[in-house]
């Protein structure tokens, strides 16, 4: 079944056409337009389910492809397709959605309608940028993501949301403009947007470098690394919790995705040649963002921080990779990198949105994200703290959750490159718990903090289903990691090939 | 010397029409009772569609009146687009003049007149006719921002606008005056052919530059653009949005008409001028906007940096880059026609919606005026998937295609820079409270309301559907 059916362009149309009815549902029916967004969002979640049984894992080519002219002049195509990675990235997407619309269930309540319809055209375009085959069409969904995203932040955040907001889209429109020009050098090279063909223009040592730092720009402020992260806290401290669980968990996977998309594929030359600038600034990120983590008083911020340390595993696993298949010509290890950092990505996903879905719930309570604010709230929430532990240890990296799987394959390709790299990279293993647990050890135990926190009231149905699907996931993951890496194993197979041949020309 | 044959006027066809109905609507106006002013209003669009049409039948040959008149695919998209925009203007000027007193014929007539300029403007194949169109255009503009002659901001306005683009049109009339010192010919393609074989060009060059300061006046593009803001902001809103929309599409034809069709032999030397000139517009442009309180003044300012983007099609002087400055001509002209439109769709009697802070909570008061205008704004900023980003998408293209890589970097990044001041309008639109939170009255004219609706989507539909209108203007200059 479905076999015949343009599945990907349905799962990105169908949630921004959905946002149309939603609108119009408008504030004085909340309820009409939070159960047409759910419904959308659950149906959109069943059909990139449907992708599965017609995805053949074993190979590393484009499926489910659509194509389409757009613009017959400069022969651009509506190209849409899925490899392993994309699959379950779009998984990721829309599974996460459906957590967000029933998490704003009774977090929002002002301008319902447009908050469900900005959420939901923000699912159909993170959803396109993970299909799109074309540089064009690419481009035009991973800008276009920033309007629903600006709005969210805008209208729904905390007190200084407008400079947040503001701060967030001008920081990722500045990255991601000179990757346009750097395309449209592609274009005026290759005559074509078509990403299978950018990959085999031939680009001498300049031009590689030229738009392998293009590039960079647009991916590093996206992930974001050190040091262009410092819009990242500031959007999820002023983000509602929707934005900031969407924000973490899909919209930074934009930006290693980009990695593997373009700057591998594009310029490996370049990229292999300023390997070491990635690998020393992801590296900055996992130590040093890791320290700043540690002292942080706001919840929301010190998940944040540890998102950006998370991330720079991420960046780590794909460079470090490349690193090896060039230098030492270790094709096992680098896959192993390289799927550590993928796998990573995912896990980070479910984790770092359950941990912005459980600041949510405690939010919404007491309206405060200062630690100091609780304490002890195991004796009220017990429900709650046993999630809020769970994913916490899925932070630290704990073996039998997803978050160990990533971070140690990423350590052993590094151990294979350079023992200090990987040893500094494990480093962050200690900082991570240490933070970590300091948060849960000052939040969740000890005694009850003051008399707000003693009138706490356990989750309600709603937040239980959410966190609880967060949970299955991120043990799904951890104790069975192979589905993953099956699914993604045959494109990484074939990219690391794709490195290995140097396109100087 | 040719002679005048049937043929020539047959050409003439669209333009001897809307001469004719203007002079009619000139006389009729004077009949009617100002009750009756409405006759006038749809007379007037009646003409621009009648017109509209004609230009559409294509009567008559390529050239008429021995070279001076051109009719290709060029001058017939730009005549429609320019035909467009003023029948949108219209719509969108009607209330505004009715609540100030300043419903009259002449507002009519004197845009047609406007009109009559542009599209001979945009069809000149002789530099009389470049002359004689522009003059027609300007003296119109000049008599239509002083039109609310007791406002003292708008006669100022206009006595700038006179002064200096007296001065602008002394500059074009003396680099045209060398520019037949050099060539002995005040045809264009003559103008072409001996531009290509000279040898000793000094006189010539030292017309092109003239001209092409000429030029740049009209386009308002720095550091010619003084009086760009005060004109904006001192004109009734409804004869800001006239000339902020449509002659920026007929000044692209004066351009392409002077510089291709006529010195496109000294190519290489206006293409530096040209990249000079749009470094400096969207320098100039993109930062003094940020500083803008005044909505008009800020779309002044943001004019200019769209200008600049613009001469990036033209400084890639090939067929691909006039495609582009000619499709980043229509889509500007479309969205300056939303912007404008909007201040005068949110100003009723006796109150300006000029300021930005009347946008103020707009969200609030009418979401669907509030969704229209921040689409406008993304669609100036340049934001995909609005009709914006693709005119900034070819003109870089185009910079990029003539190995001006850098230029390409530079309107990067000062498309980030003009990112801000868009985004504030979104934000007090979107983020600020109203002070006074009722819901705005929906304003009392239906077909405004409509059109601008449609005129504002256009932009998000265009933009995802921009291919056939690119492709016309890729065949206008004989790409296919």
């Amino acid at each position: 079944m479905f076999a015949n059916w343009p599945l990907l362009s349905l799962i990105i149309w169908l949630p921004i056409v959905a946002a149309v009815p939603t609108l119009l549902a408008g504030d004085k029916r909340p309820d009409s337009a939070r159960w047409i967004a759910l419904a959308a969002t659950v149906l959109t979640f069943l059909l990139s389910l449907a992708i599965l049984p017609n995805f053949d894992a074993s190979s590393a080519a484009m499926q489910l492809q659509e194509k389409h002219l757009w613009i017959s002049v400069l022969n651009v195509h509506y190209h849409l397709g899925v490899d392993g990675i994309s699959v379950a990235l779009v998984l990721l997407t829309t599974f996460t959605s459906v957590l967000v619309i029933v998490g704003a269930w009774g977090s929002i309540d002002e301008k319902v309608s447009q908050y469900m319809a900005a959420m939901l055209v923000l699912e159909g375009l993170m959803i396109g940028v993970f299909c799109a085959m074309d540089a064009l069409v690419f481009y035009v969904f991973f800008e276009g993501m920033l309007i629903p995203m600006f709005i969210l932040i805008g209208v729904w955040g905390g007190a200084r949301r407008v400079y947040a907001t503001l701060k967030f889209f001008i920081y990722t429109f500045f990255g991601s403009i000179f990757m346009l020009v750097g395309l449209i050098y592609l274009y005026f090279k290759a005559g074509s947007f078509d990403l299978a063909t950018l990959a085999q223009v031939g680009l001498n040592a300049k031009e590689q470098m030229w738009l392998f730092f293009a590039f960079l720009i647009a991916f590093a402020v996206k992930v974001p690394m050190w040091p262009v992260h410092t819009w990242l806290p500031d959007a999820h401290v002023e983000a509602p919790t929707g934005g900031s669980v969407v924000l973490a968990a899909i919209m930074l996977k934009i930006g290693g995705y980009g990695f593997i998309r373009f700057s591998l594929p594009i310029t490996p030359d370049a990229s292999f040649e300023y390997a070491w600038v990635v690998i020393a600034m992801s590296l900055v990120a996992v130590v040093y963002v890791g320290y700043v983590a540690l002292v942080q008083e706001d919840m929301k911020k010190l998940i944040a921080y540890s998102s950006i340390a998370h991330m720079g595993f991420v960046t780590l696993g794909i460079f470090i990779s490349l690193a090896l298949v060039r230098s030492q010509n270790n094709e096992l290890a680098a896959r192993l990198g390289m799927q550590g950092a993928m796998v990573q990505m995912i896990s980070h996903g479910f984790i770092s949105g359950a941990m912005f879905s459980c600041v949510g719930v405690l939010y919404d309570r007491l309206h405060t994200r200062m630690i100091r604010d609780y304490g002890g709230v195991v004796n009220v929430m017990p429900k709650f703290a046993t999630m809020f532990v769970l994913f916490a240890m899925a932070n630290c990296g704990l073996p039998g959750t997803s978050g160990f799987v990533g971070e140690f394959w990423v350590i052993l390709a590094a151990f294979q490159t350079n023992p200090w790299i990987a040893a500094l990279a494990a480093f962050t293993l200690i900082i991570g718990a240490a933070y970590t647990l300091w948060l849960v050890k000052r939040v969740i135990f000890g005694e009850v903090g003051n008399d707000k926190v003693a009138k706490l009231e356990d989750m309600n149905g709603r937040e239980t289903f959410v966190l609880a699907s967060f949970a299955a996931a991120v043990l799904l993951f951890g104790l069975w990691p192979k589905p993953l890496s099956d699914l993604m194993d045959a494109p990484i197979a074939h990219l690391v090939q794709q490195i290995l041949v140097s396109k100087g020309a | 010397m040719t002679t005048i044959s049937l043929t020539d006027l047959y050409t003439l066809i669209p333009e001897s029409f809307l001469t004719l109905a203007i002079c009619f609507i000139l006389l009729f106006d004077q009949f009617l009772k100002p009750a009756q002013r409405n006759v006038t209003h749809y007379l007037s669009i009646a003409t621009l569609a009648v017109t509209a049409w004609l230009v559409t039948r294509h009567y008559g040959d390529a050239t008429a009146f021995g070279g001076m008149f051109v009719h290709d695919g060029i001058a017939d998209a730009l005549k429609l687009f320019v035909l467009l925009t003023t029948a949108l203007v219209f719509v969108y000027a009607r209330s505004y003049l009715a609540d100030r007193g300043l419903y009259v014929g002449e507002y009519y007539v004197l845009c047609l007149f406007a009109v009559l300029g542009m599209m001979f403007l945009v069809s000149a194949g002789s530099l009389v006719i470049v002359y004689l169109g522009l003059e027609l255009l300007a003296l119109s503009s000049y008599a239509l921002v002083a039109l609310n002659r007791d406002s003292p901001l708008s006669s100022e306005g206009a006595m700038k606008y006179f002064v200096l683009g007296a001065l602008a049109s002394g500059m074009l009339l003396y680099g045209m005056s060398m520019v037949y010192g050099a060539t002995g010919t005040l045809d264009l393609n003559k103008i072409h052919a001996a531009s290509v074989a000279a040898t000793q060009p000094t006189l010539l060059l030292f017309g092109v530059v003239f001209i092409v300061v000429g030029i740049a006046f009209k386009f308002g593009a720095a550091p010619f653009h003084m009086w760009l803001p005060d004109v904006y902001q001192g004109a009734p809103t409804a004869v800001t949005v006239f000339i902020g929309s449509a002659p920026k599409l007929a000044a692209f034809g004066m351009a392409y008409r002077l510089l291709e069709s006529g010195l496109g032999g000294a190519g290489p030397h206006w293409q530096q001028m040209l990249a000079a000139l749009a470094v400096a517009s969207l320098a100039i442009g993109n930062i003094a906007a940020i500083m803008q309180s005044n909505l008009k003044r800020m779309l002044a300012y943001s004019t200019i940096s769209h200008v600049g983007f613009l001469f990036l099609g033209l400084v890639n002087g090939a067929p691909s880059g006039y495609a582009a400055a000619m499709f980043y001509a229509i889509s500007y002209a479309l969205m300056a026609a939303v912007a404008f439109g909007m201040i005068l769709l949110l100003s009723r009697a006796g109150f300006e919606a000029e300021e930005i802070e009347d946008f103020k909570g707009l969200n609030q008061r009418a979401p669907w005026y509030a969704f229209l205008m921040s689409l406008t704004m993304f669609s100036l900023a340049g934001v995909p998937p609005l009709f914006g980003f693709f005119g900034k998408l070819l003109v870089l293209k185009a910079a990029v295609d003539s190995g001006h890589v850098w230029l390409a970097i530079v309107g990067a990044v000062f498309a980030i820079v003009g990112i801000y001041y868009y985004l504030r309008v979104v934000k007090v639109m979107y983020f600020d409270d109203a002070d006074d939170a009722t819901p705005l009255a929906a304003p009392s004219d239906a077909p405004m309301r409509w059109v601008i609706s449609v005129n504002a989507l256009a932009l998000l539909v265009l933009g995802l559907t921009w291919g056939p209108l690119y492709a016309w203007c890729a065949r206008s200059f004989g790409i296919s």
